[in-house]
C-alpha cells in the first residue's frame, strides 16, 4: 500500500470513529434521565394492611400489588406441586424468609403488559383465588404464579426489603 | 446539466446496476456532490462555507429533534424542562449547548457564504436563481433562529416575541390585529409558545428542501470561481469527488474545532445572561436584544427616529429593516456590471470592504443600548448599507474600467505558478491561487 | 428600470437616515445627553478568583460545602433554589445517608398531599425532591418581603455578567451611599427600606446586607468563616447550582478538541495527497 492511500484511509476510518463516537451520546440521551432514577425506589407503609387485603402502588411508574395472604391462601399455594408449574417456584422463593405473608409482586401481566385485576377490593380474583388479568384470560394463583391463560410466567417479584417490621423499601 | 467531459457513473457491482435501474439514487448523489460534478480547479478556501452551512444545518437538527424529546411546549413548564434537560438528561447539556451555540455558528459560515458571494459576484447571470433561492434559506434561517429563541421562555424569549411581533403592529391599520393573530393572543403565552415550537420543528425541514433546489440550481450552471471566468474545458475543472470532498473535510474539521471550543469552553459567551431568567409578562429586561446575528438588522430598525411627513419612524424603520434584505434580491440587476470577482474590479473592491466594515459597525450598535452616540452612528451606517447596493453599485457597474480578466481558468492558475515559483514548493496550495483575497 | 427605482427608494432612506441624524446630532450638541447616576456610580464586579476559573478549573468540594452551608443557614431563609434537588447534593461530595439527612432536617417542607386526608399539607423533603420553596407563591413572597420577591438562586450566577463575581460583589457590596453621589444626584437618595449598593443594577436594593459578621456560619473544615470568605464560598455554591455540568463539559471538551486536532491534521495531509497531482499538472 502506498504512503498516500493508507493516509486517506486514515483520515476516512478517523472521521468514522468520531462519527461513532458521537452517536454515543446521541444514544444515551434516551436513557432514563436523572429525575427519573432518582424515583426508581418506593417505600410501603404495611401497617394498615390486614390479612386478606392487598394494596395497589406505583413502582417505577408501573402498578405494584402488595398482599397480606391470609393463612388460608398461604396453604393454598403451599399444596400446589411445582412440578406441574409453568414456571415453577414455591411461596418460599418468592416472599421473604420468615415474613411469607407479604407477597409482593408486580402488577404487570407478564403476557402483554396488562394490569391484571385481583389487588381492588371486590375484583375478580380469577380461578385460582390470585390475580386474574381480564385482557387475554391469565389467572394466577395465591403466591401469584401463572397458572391458567397465555402468560408465560409468574408475576415478577421486585427486590424489595424490610426496613422495618411494617415498611419496605422496593428498589 | 453540468459538462459533457462529466464522469458518468458506471456501476460495476450487480447490486449497484440493478439499484441504477430502480432507483437511481447513487448516480444522483455521483453526479451531485460526487465525481459527476466538475468544479473549477482554483476556488479558494472561500468556497468551504457552502458544505459547512449544510454541517450546520444537520447538527441543528440532530440535536434539536433530541431537545424536542425533553422540551415541553408550555408558558407553565417550558423553561424548566430546559432545565431539567440541563440537569437531569443524559448529556441533555451538550445537546442545549450545541443546539444554541449551533445556530450562532450556522450564521457565521452563512455570513460569510454570502459575503464569498457578493465579492465574487457569485449572484450575476447565469446564477441569478442560486442567488434568489439562497436569500429564501437565509430568510427562513432567521425566522427560524427567531422562534426557536422564543422556546426557553426566559426574559430575552418572551419580550424578543414581543418586540419582534410588535414589527407587524407597526403596520397601520392592519397591524395590531395581524399581531394578535401572530401571538395567538394580546401578549405572548401559551398559544405563541406552541405555533412557534410547531413551526420551529418544520422550518428546517423547508430549508432543507430548497438547500436542495439551490444546488440543484447550482449544478446548471456549475461553481463560479475566483476569477468569475467561466469554465472553457476539462483543464479547467477538477471533479468534486475526490478532490472538493478532501478540502471540504478539512474545512469540517477546522470548523468543528472552533465549534467545539466555543461549546465547551464558552457555550454562554453568544447568549444572553437575561435568558436564564424565566419569562415574566411584569417586568422588561433593562436592555433588550436580539441574538447577535441579528443586530446588523436591529441598528437599522431603530435608526429611524424622525416621523417622514404621516409615516411614522416606528412604521419607517420596520419597513427599512424588511427592505435592507428585500433589496438583495435585485442585487443581480442592480449591479450589472460584466465582470463577476471583486479582483478585477478596483473600486468595487474598495467599496465592498466599507460594506463589509460598516454591517460589523451596524452590528456593534445593534448590540449596543439605544443611547447616543451610538443610534447617530446606525444612522450614518444605515444610510450606506442603502446607499451601497441601491446608488453605488449601479454607479461603479456604470463607470468602473474593470482590469483585465485572464483568459481562463488555467491560465490564471498558470500564471499565479509562474509567478510565485512554487509549483513544487507547496502541493495542494493550487486549489488557492488568491488567499489573499481576505485582505 | 429596476435600477431607477431602486436610486431613488436608496435616495430616500439614506437621505431620510442622514436628516434623522442631522436631528439626533443637533440635540446632542445643543441638549447633551446627561449622565444617570447608574452610569455614574454602577460598579463592574470585583475581580475574585475561583478554583473554577479558566479552562481547566474544577471545583474546589469543601468549598460548595461551606458554601452550601452558607446558602441553607442564611439565603435559604428568603430564597428559593427550584431547579437543584437534594440527591443533586452528591456531587458535593456528601453520600447518599447524608444527603437523606440534609433532606429530612430541611427546615422548609415539601408541600404534598396527605395520604389519609387528601388535604394539602406538606412532609420533610426525600432526596428526590427538588429544594421546596420559602414562599407558596410570588404573592406571598413579595407580602413577606417589602413587596420585593425574593429571586430563586439556581441560575443566578448564569442570569448576571461575570455571575460568579457579581454574587460576591453583591454581597460584600454594601456600604453607606457616597457623599459625592448625593452632591451630585440629590434626588437618588436611598428610599426608605432600600440599601445602597454600587454592584446593583439600580443601585439600591430590597435585600438587607445577608452576611455581617464574621463567624455568622460556623464552618466544620476550621476555615475561617469571615465575611469575604462566605461571600466566596455561597457565590462558588451557586456557580456550582447554575452549572451543575461544568466539569463533565470542560472534561468531554478536552478529549474532542484533541480528537479533532487529529483528525483535521489527518484530513488536511490527505488534502494534500489528493491534490498533489493536479499540482504537477499545472
Amino acid at each position: 500500500m502506498r504512503r498516500r492511500d493508507f493516509i486517506n484511509i486514515a483520515a476516512v476510518s478517523f472521521a468514522g470513529m468520531g462519527a461513532v463516537a458521537v452517536v454515543v451520546p446521541l444514544i444515551d440521551q434516551m436513557n432514563p434521565s436523572a429525575d427519573v432514577l432518582a424515583l426508581a425506589s418506593t417505600e410501603v407503609d404495611l401497617s394498615a394492611i390486614q390479612p386478606g387485603q392487598a394494596i395497589k402502588t406505583t413502582f417505577r411508574s408501573q402498578p405494584l400489588f402488595v398482599r397480606h395472604l391470609t393463612p388460608k391462601e398461604i396453604a393454598e399455594a403451599d399444596k400446589v406441586d411445582v412440578a406441574t408449574l409453568r414456571d415453577p417456584q414455591t411461596l418460599e422463593e418468592r416472599t421473604v424468609d420468615g415474613k411469607k405473608q407479604w407477597l409482593i409482586t408486580m402488577g404487570v401481566c407478564t403476557h402483554l403488559g396488562c394490569v391484571p385485576l385481583g389487588a381492588g377490593e371486590g375484583e375478580n380474583r380469577g380461578e385460582y383465588g390470585g390475580y386474574f388479568c381480564p385482557c387475554h384470560g391469565s389467572s394466577y394463583d395465591t403466591a401469584a404464579r401463572i397458572r391458567k391463560g397465555p402468560a408465560p410466567k409468574n408475576l415478577e417479584v421486585p427486590e424489595f426489603k424490610f426496613t422495618s417490621d411494617t415498611a419496605i423499601l422496593v428498589g | 446539466m453540468s459538462f459533457p467531459w462529466a464522469e458518468h457513473y458506471t456501476p460495476k457491482h450487480p447490486v449497484m446496476q440493478w439499484m441504477d435501474e430502480k432507483l437511481p439514487l447513487p448516480r444522483l448523489v455521483y453526479n451531485a456532490v460526487g465525481a459527476g460534478y466538475p468544479v473549477p480547479r482554483n476556488l479558494n478556501y472561500f468556497w468551504n462555507f457552502g458544505v459547512l452551512a449544510g454541517l450546520a444545518l444537520v447538527i441543528q437538527i440532530v440535536t434539536g429533534v433530541i431537545m424536542a424529546m425533553h422540551y415541553g411546549a408550555n408558558d407553565l413548564v417550558a423553561f424548566a424542562t430546559v432545565e431539567q434537560t440541563m440537569r437531569d438528561v443524559n448529556s441533555g447539556w451538550l445537546m442545549r449547548y450545541a443546539h444554541a451555540n449551533g445556530a450562532s455558528f450556522f450564521f457565521i459560515v452563512v455570513y460569510l457564504h454570502i459575503f464569498r458571494g457578493l465579492f465574487y459576484g457569485s449572484y450575476k447571470a447565469p446564477r441569478e436563481m442560486v442567488w434568489l433561492l439562497g436569500l429564501v434559506i437565509f430568510l427562513l434561517m432567521m425566522a427560524t433562529a427567531f422562534m426557536g429563541y422564543v422556546l426557553p421562555w426566559g426574559q430575552m424569549s418572551y419580550w424578543g416575541a414581543k418586540v419582534i411581533t410588535g414589527l407587524f403592529g407597526a403596520i397601520p391599520v392592519v397591524g395590531e390585529p395581524i399581531q394578535t393573530w401572530l401571538l395567538g393572543g394580546f401578549a405572548p403565552g401559551n398559544a405563541s409558545l406552541n405555533r412557534f415550537f410547531s413551526l420551529h420543528f418544520l422550518l428546517p425541514f423547508v430549508i432543507a428542501g430548497v438547500i436542495i433546489l439551490h444546488i440543484w440550481a447550482l449544478h446548471i450552471p456549475g461553481s463560479n470561481n475566483p476569477t468569475g471566468v467561466e469554465v472553457k474545458g476539462p483543464q479547467d475543472t477538477v471533479p468534486f469527488h475526490p478532490y472538493y470532498t478532501a478540502k471540504d473535510g478539512f474545512g469540517a474539521g477546522v470548523f468543528l474545532i472552533i465549534f467545539s471550543i466555543m461549546l465547551f469552553y464558552a457555550p454562554n459567551y453568544l447568549g444572553h445572561p437575561d435568558n436564564y431568567i424565566e419569562a415574566n409578562p411584569l417586568s422588561t429586561p433593562a436592555h433588550i436584544v436580539p441574538e447577535w446575528y441579528f443586530w446588523p438588522f436591529y441598528a437599522i430598525l431603530r435608526a429611524f427616529t424622525v416621523d417622514f411627513f404621516f409615516v411614522p419612524a416606528k412604521l419607517l424603520g420596520v419597513l427599512a429593516m424588511f427592505a435592507s434584505i428585500l433589496l438583495l434580491f435585485f442585487l443581480p440587476w442592480l449591479d450589472n456590471s460584466p465582470v463577476r470577482s471583486g479582483n478585477y474590479r478596483p473600486t468595487f473592491k474598495k467599496f465592498f470592504w466599507i460594506l463589509v466594515i460598516d454591517v460589523l459597525i451596524l452590528g456593534y450598535c445593534g448590540g449596543a443600548p439605544a443611547e447616543e452616540p451610538y443610534v447617530m452612528i446606525s444612522q450614518v451606517a444605515a444610510a450606506y448599507y442603502f446607499a451601497h447596493f441601491l446608488i453605488v453599485l449601479p454607479l461603479i457597474a456604470r463607470f468602473e474600467k474593470p482590469l483585465p480578466l485572464p483568459g481562463s481558468i488555467t491560465e490564471s492558475v498558470l500564471n499565479r505558478h509562474n509567478i510565485k515559483g512554487e509549483e513544487d514548493a507547496l502541493p495542494g496550495m493550487g486549489a488557492d491561487p488568491q488567499p489573499s483575497n481576505a485582505g | 428600470m429596476v435600477r431607477i427605482g431602486a436610486f431613488l427608494v436608496g435616495l430616500f432612506f439614506a437621505g431620510w437616515l442622514l436628516i434623522s441624524f442631522l436631528f439626533g446630532a443637533v440635540a446632542y450638541v445643543s441638549d447633551p445627553p446627561q449622565p444617570t447616576v447608574e452610569h455614574e456610580f454602577h460598579k463592574a464586579p470585583k475581580h475574585v478568583s475561583f478554583s473554577f476559573d479558566g479552562p481547566f478549573g474544577r471545583y474546589d468540594r469543601q468549598q460548595l460545602q461551606r458554601g452550601f452551608q452558607v446558602f441553607k443557614e442564611v439565603c435559604s431563609a428568603c430564597h428559593s433554589l427550584k431547579f437543584v434537588a437534594f440527591r443533586d447534593l452528591e456531587a458535593l461530595g456528601y453520600n447518599e445517608a447524608e444527603v437523606k439527612a440534609i433532606a429530612k432536617q430541611w427546615a422548609i417542607k415539601t408541600p404534598d398531599v396527605d395520604p389519609k386526608t387528601g388535604e394539602m399539607s406538606t412532609r420533610d423533603p426525600v432526596p428526590a425532591d427538588h429544594f421546596p420553596k420559602p414562599f407558596a407563591n410570588n404573592v406571598a413572597a413579595a407580602a413577606a418581603n417589602n413587596n420585593a420577591i425574593p429571586p430563586d438562586l439556581s441560575l443566578m450566577t448564569k442570569a448576571r455578567h461575570h455571575g460568579s463575581a457579581y454574587v460576591y460583589s453583591l454581597i460584600t457590596g454594601y456600604q453607606p451611599q457616597p457623599a459625592e453621589l448625593l452632591r451630585e444626584f440629590p434626588d437618588a437618595k436611598t428610599p426608605e427600606g432600600l440599601h445602597y449598593n454600587p454592584y446593583f443594577a439600580n443601585l439600591n436594593l430590597a435585600m438587607a446586607p445577608p452576611l455581617t459578621a464574621e463567624g455568622q456560619v460556623s464552618y466544620g473544615d476550621g476555615t475561617k468563616p469571615t465575611v469575604d470568605q462566605m461571600a466566596k464560598d455561597v457565590a462558588a455554591f451557586l456557580t456550582w447550582t447554575a452549572e451543575p455540568k461544568l466539569e463533565n463539559r470542560r472534561r468531554a471538551g478536552l478529549a474532542t478538541i484533541v480528537f479533532l486536532l487529529i483528525a483535521t491534521g489527518l484530513a488536511y495531509m490527505a488534502y494534500q495527497n489528493i491534490w498533489a497531482d493536479k499540482k504537477k499538472a499545472a
